[in-house]
């Protein structure tokens, strides 16, 4: 077909396209703009607002929130003993889901990755990401009948002759809960890690005179590292950011809890505002530290 | 590795086999074969690797080359036969504890690891004392001219500084044979060319015994002392470069290693009297006028050069014989231009060659 050698015929698609192939620019601006608005308003923009908000204050008479620029709220969360055990509660359940989460998942992460036949590595990853497929909250609520009283955890147990635990409702069910909700996140980074090293790593190790166990530590788990950083990324930034398992299978208060408080009983904006610049310091170290160790060259 | 260490495990090696085998024999091949499911890669090997000589295994892709480095590596295990290391049964054992290192085709180092590190590793793992260490990394390194990387990544080097990290990697164990497969694939010509000599040089160095598997019959030529060619998991011949390419086995070894006619049985009648097909390189045909007389002892075949192919320093013609075949003619370029030789297209001419250069070869 000649359409383009007669240029009358030459459809308007053809010619934009011919004058976007010349303006790379503009091009780039069509693919990015609407992504980068929406980021820049939607997610950068009320990060920039939250942080406003946290030099607000509420009128304690009214409960209305006036715009009145301090550092009471912060002075509030300094002085209030409460606020400091509640936010290193929820920094160190969310370390502690996150190490379980990493010693969970380099097992299984490797079995499938480099182990595994392709039919067993599929039925096994399926078996992973699977919870991910049901609500969230279903499963939430499926784990409070298990680790009730005499939920089903308690009756294998006295079945199994070892007595019942009374851990319903206590940070060990919000750290169970935790660290099952997470841990295909955790999984699936590092898999992928594991996956990536050559097989001919480690036929070298072993041809080097390395046996399997030195070959791991020397040569996978450094390799691994930075996909493994990748993952515990994922569990510790969702652990510190929920609010709904300490909710409904614990009893005790985290980051989140007094932030919806603050915003849904108390009103108080600006406290429950200046409570959030929490966890986003915590995480922006987290980060800094998971950089360093290359983990954003593995996402 | 200390002295202690060594004699130690001299006396692990025991028991002996037969004195045939120890004396001057490094890597043995007994009917090994190898299957991988249904395909034989590797079928009923026979192979004796002197200590000390450059021993390059030669032949196209899937012809088992490369299975039988890694049999000798043991990466994989012989289904059949059994393979012998400096006189010790290793058809069992695992990589690494066998007394040979491997230069591996896409290099392997450690990427997080530097150029130092890797070289060190193998040393590391054996727990070599700390000060013999840091030495001999430093003469293998010295060795492939890569002192001023020792800090470097692998990432921040090129293909051919890699290539020496790999090498340099092997030989610092001082291993009792060196694996080498396809080393040099992946580089360009003018540094696989250097990297041959440079090669050939380390390994009388060092008087290791090298196994070196390629593709590539110019680089198989050019550096080994003996050579096997394979094909389809066979062993088609073994012989030093000469023989191979002067003798060949079979029409597929003449054909492989470098250009080769091949001329069946019937054309052989037909032009030498001969009954049994041969094969001719070449090189060792004479172009001449059509009227030039064959002198004694030798064979003319009369023929139009259908085809002219400039290589520079030489000059190959593709010559239709009047009785049907073709035979591939190579003249050096002693003094005749490019346009000098193609115009030879389209003319008749008259080939000789003498009888003593045909190899008759069983298909």
């Amino acid at each position: 077909m000649s359409s383009a050698a007669v240029p009358g015929q030459r459809s308007v698609f053809r010619r934009l396209s011919a004058w976007l192939f010349a303006k790379r620019r503009t091009k780039l601006g069509f693919l990015l703009g609407p992504p980068m608005l929406w980021m820049a308003i939607v997610y950068l923009g009320a990060l920039a607002v939250l942080f406003l908000t946290a030099f607000w204050r509420q009128d304690p008479l009214t409960a209305e929130v006036t715009r009145q620029w301090g550092i009471q709220n912060f002075k509030t969360l300094a002085d209030g003993e409460v606020y400091r055990t509640i936010a290193l509660r929820t920094a160190g359940i969310a370390a502690a889901t996150t190490i379980i989460c990493v010693i969970l998942a380099i097992p299984i992460s490797y079995y499938a990755a480099r182990i595994a036949k392709p039919r067993t590595r599929t039925i096994l990853l399926l078996a992973v990401v699977l919870p991910l497929w049901s609500s969230y909250l279903v499963r939430l609520y499926s784990w409070r009948v298990i680790l009730s009283g005499n939920g089903f955890l308690n009756w294998s147990l006295e079945k199994l002759g070892f007595g019942s635990l009374s851990i319903s409702y206590s940070n060990w069910s919000i750290l169970i809960v935790f660290v099952y909700l997470w841990l295909p996140y955790v999984v699936l980074p590092v898999y992928a890690a594991f996956e990536r090293i050559p097989d001919s790593l480690f036929e070298a190790s072993a041809d080097l005179g390395s046996k399997w166990p030195k070959t791991f530590r020397r040569v996978v788990l450094p390799m691994a590292l930075p996909g493994i950083v990748a993952g515990s990324i994922f569990s510790f930034s969702l652990t510190l950011g929920d609010y709904i398992v300490p909710q409904l299978v614990g009893n005790t208060q985290f980051i989140g809890n007094v932030i919806y408080q603050s915003v849904g009983v108390a009103n108080n904006v600006p406290f429950a505002a200046a409570y959030a610049t929490v966890p986003v310091a915590v995480m922006a170290l987290y980060l800094l530290g998971a950089r360093k160790m290359g983990a954003f060259e593995a996402l | 590795m200390d002295p202690a260490a060594r004699s130690g495990e001299t006396v692990v090696e025991e028991p002996r086999l037969s004195g045939a085998e120890a004396a001057g024999v490094d890597v043995k091949f007994e009917r090994v074969s190898k299957r991988f499911g249904d395909s034989v890669a590797v079928d009923g090997v026979d192979l004796e690797i002197m200590s000390g000589e450059f021993f390059s295994l030669l032949g196209p892709s899937g012809s088992g080359k490369t299975t039988c480095l890694r049999m000798i590596a043991g990466f994989e295990r012989p289904s059949e036969g059994r393979i012998v290391l400096h006189g010790r049964d290793v058809s069992g054992l695992p990589p690494y504890d066998r007394d040979v290192n491997t230069v591996f085709q896409d290099y392997a180092l450690f990427p997080h690891m530097t150029v130092a590190e890797n070289v060190d590793y193998g040393l590391k793992v054996k727990k070599v004392a700390k000060g013999e260490r840091s030495q001999r990394v430093a003469d293998s390194l010295a060795m492939v001219q890569l002192e001023p990387f020792e800090g470097r990544k692998p990432a921040a080097l090129s293909g051919g500084q890699r290539q020496r990290v790999a090498l340099a990697r092997a030989l610092v164990n001082r291993p009792r044979v060196l694996l080498l497969d396809e080393p040099l694939g992946a580089l360009d010509l003018k540094l696989r060319q250097e990297m041959q000599v440079e090669l050939k040089a380390i390994q009388q160095e060092v008087g290791i015994t090298f196994i070196y598997v390629t593709h590539d019959q110019e680089e198989a030529l050019t550096m080994s002392d003996r050579l096997a060619v394979m094909s389809k998991g066979k062993i088609e011949q073994v012989g030093s470069p000469a023989e191979v390419y002067e003798s060949p086995a079979s029409a597929f070894v003449a054909d492989f290693v470098g250009i080769s006619n091949l001329i069946d049985a019937a054309t052989a009648a037909r032009l030498s009297g001969t009954s049994a097909a041969f094969t001719l390189r070449p090189e060792k045909i004479r172009m001449v006028e059509h009227s030039a007389a064959p002198g004694p002892e030798e064979v003319a075949a009369d023929g139009r050069v259908e085809q002219v192919v400039y290589l520079g320093s030489v000059t190959r013609y593709h010559v239709d014989l009047d009785g049907g075949g073709r035979l591939i003619v190579t003249a050096q370029n002693l003094s005749q231009s490019s346009t000098e030789a193609l115009e030879v297209q389209g003319k008749e001419v008259r080939l000789l060659w003498s009888r003593d250069n045909q190899r008759e070869v069983s298909a």
